[in-house]
């Protein structure tokens, strides 16, 4: 690692950086702007305040990892973003399309955002072909014969070659993230939206986890909103660190990251590196003790 | 198939611990039971005596047609239970009106045994075969529609959210989301069900005289359920015992074609 100046922190949105993620007109892009976002659970009043007046912005092409106490808001952002839930107020688009806002409190689902779940959703009664050629076959975008082709270059492409005929419950956990991830990019998203997905994984297979998915965006440069809990892995795999207050959530800090891609695991050892952890140690210290004093304990 | 592989695994089979374990168990209670016989601590009629009426029904028509009544009416009943039962289960899974409106019938008319609903049948049906054979079918009814029930809803939210966000659209989910995840459930309300058909469908034949079907090239008969009520009052003990036995039998065999059935279509549930 060079010795670089110090990083640069942001209090507030920067634009993103021009991303040379596709158009015109491969399509893709995927820049999501987040501006004032609410949500309320339960009455207005009385109902509990998820997010609060959030906004960020997710550059196209960037990895943005959101980190913030247990119970702060982060998945409830995400699940608004994905189209699962509905927002009280406030707008969220994706590239020029509103996707929720005062007219449309929920955004639909849609494959230009697809979600790895914490605790994976492959499909158990489907092999692994079968889960990962889903997508473009329910969508009638291909055929069997053409998805299964499909399928099988990207799982190729993400070293489980031997395994389309296995079923999820007969391989690894790491594995079935490697999977899920495929089968996301299958449907060629927008935007990546991973929640924990390496939460429930021993460090070593994290370790592995984490270079296979900077490979896959090396190689796919598809935006990724990624939540996490572990400080380390958000520097070690963000281009953008968003520090989420307790709840309501919305941003205390933003970093921008400035340890060049293609990154490996050489740079956890970088003196800018645990700068940038120490900084962001520091942040996420001040809302847990505020959550904690709150009652709000880490699960 | 290779025929090496398979006595490898025929020899498997045969020495592994669980066969060994069950054929001991067996044998011990046999000859518990015989031993009870002989010394006179149970009138039930002795295993050896049971076996010698056993061999001797082997050759009667009318043994057999018995089995094939009871099995005629608790498949008839059973296939019914399932026709209805798993679409309405899956209706009631996935459509809120529908379940308000169907559950609370549902669970008033559930508690009532099968057997309660015989007299009622009899007055109903026009034939004391369809009068068994609802009954039957009741038995089998409610275990698939609760287990169909239960294991729609208990299809993990994130599944659906997976197949929205992957372009399903509401056909899709059905049919590639709620009913492979529901198939478990059906193959376990199945096996419950058919084992209440039996239960139900020898009572049912008791209480009814064997109903209304009656002999076929020669043989006579009344089903599984009749044929134990004729040995009792023409006090033939042992035959009692073959009927009781036949019901068992029949009952595990139902219940193993539809777990081997279960295991074919639920490929991803196979022990790894």
């Amino acid at each position: 690692m060079s010795s670089e100046p110090a990083p640069v922190y942001e209090p507030s949105i920067a634009p993103p950086a021009p991303s040379p993620t596709r158009r015109p007109d491969g399509s893709r892009k995927g820049e999501i702007r987040i501006e004032n976002v609410v949500k309320v659970y339960g009455s207005q009043t009385a109902g509990i305040r998820a997010v609060d007046n959030c906004s960020f912005d997710v550059p196209a092409g960037k990895i943005t990892v959101v980190v913030g106490p247990s119970g702060c808001g982060k998945t409830t952002l995400l699940n608004a973003i994905a189209g699962f839930h509905s927002i009280t107020s406030g707008t969220i688009c994706l590239d020029d399309q509103v996707l929720c806002g005062p007219a449309r409190p929920k955004a639909n689902p849609g494959p230009d955002r697809i979600v790895v779940f914490q605790n994976g959703a492959l499909f158990p009664w489907k092999t692994i072909i079968e889960n990962v050629a889903f997508g473009p076959m329910v969508q009638g975008l291909l055929s069997r014969k053409q998805a299964y082709a499909k399928a099988r270059t990207m799982l190729a492409e993400a070293g489980l070659r031997d395994l389309e005929s296995n079923y999820p419950g007969e391989i690894s956990s790491g594995m079935r993230r490697r999977v899920e991830i495929a089968r996301a990019l299958m449907n060629d998203p927008k935007v990546l939206l991973l929640d924990e997905p390496y939460r429930a994984l021993d460090s070593l297979t994290k370790s592995v986890m984490h270079e296979a998915l900077l490979e896959t965006f090396d190689r796919n440069q598809v935006t990724v909103f990624f939540i996490t809990h572990d400080l380390e892995e958000a520097i070690f795999l963000g281009h953008r660190v968003v520090i989420m207050t307790t709840r309501p959530c919305r941003p205390k800090k933003i970093l921008n990251v400035d340890i060049p891609h293609p990154r490996d695991y050489s740079v956890l050892t970088a003196k800018r590196f645990r700068e940038y952890l120490d900084e962001t140690v520091e942040a996420v210290h001040e809302e847990a003790l505020k959550a904690f004093a709150a009652g709000e304990r880490e699960r | 198939m290779d025929p090496t592989g398979r006595s490898a695994r025929v020899w498997a089979a045969l020495s592994s611990t669980k066969i060994w374990r069950g054929t001991l168990a067996t044998m011990i209670f046999l000859v518990l039971w015989e031993a009870a016989a002989r010394t006179g601590i149970s009138r039930i009629p002795a295993p050896s005596a049971v076996a010698v009426t056993f061999s001797e029904l082997m050759g009667d028509p009318s043994y057999w047609f018995s089995w094939y009544l009871s099995t005629q009416r608790v498949f008839s009943g059973f296939i019914a239970a399932m026709l209805l039962g798993i679409p309405l289960g899956l209706a009631m899974a996935v459509s809120r009106a529908i379940y308000g409106t169907v559950f609370p019938i549902f669970e008033v008319l559930r508690p009532i045994p099968p057997l309660a609903w015989v007299p009622a049948s009899i007055i109903f049906w026009p034939t004391q075969e369809l009068s068994i054979a609802f009954v039957t079918f009741l038995g089998a009814f409610y275990a698939v529609v609760i287990n169909v029930i239960g294991g729609a809803q208990a299809i993990d939210m994130r599944f659906y959210q997976a197949a929205r966000s992957m372009g399903s659209s509401s056909w899709d989910i059905f049919r590639r989301i709620i009913l492979p995840g529901t198939l478990p459930s059906i193959i376990v309300g199945a096996t419950v069900g058919i084992g209440i058909a039996w239960a139900v469908v020898v009572a049912a034949e008791m209480i009814s005289g064997g109903g209304s079907a009656g002999s076929m090239g020669g043989a006579k008969g009344g089903g599984l359920g009749f044929f134990i009520w004729n040995s009792y009052v023409g006090g033939s003990y042992t035959q009692i015992v073959v009927g009781m036995i036949s019901i068992g039998i029949a009952g595990y065999i139902s219940s193993a074609l539809l777990r081997k059935l279960g295991d074919l279509v639920t490929p991803w549930l196979r022990e790894q």
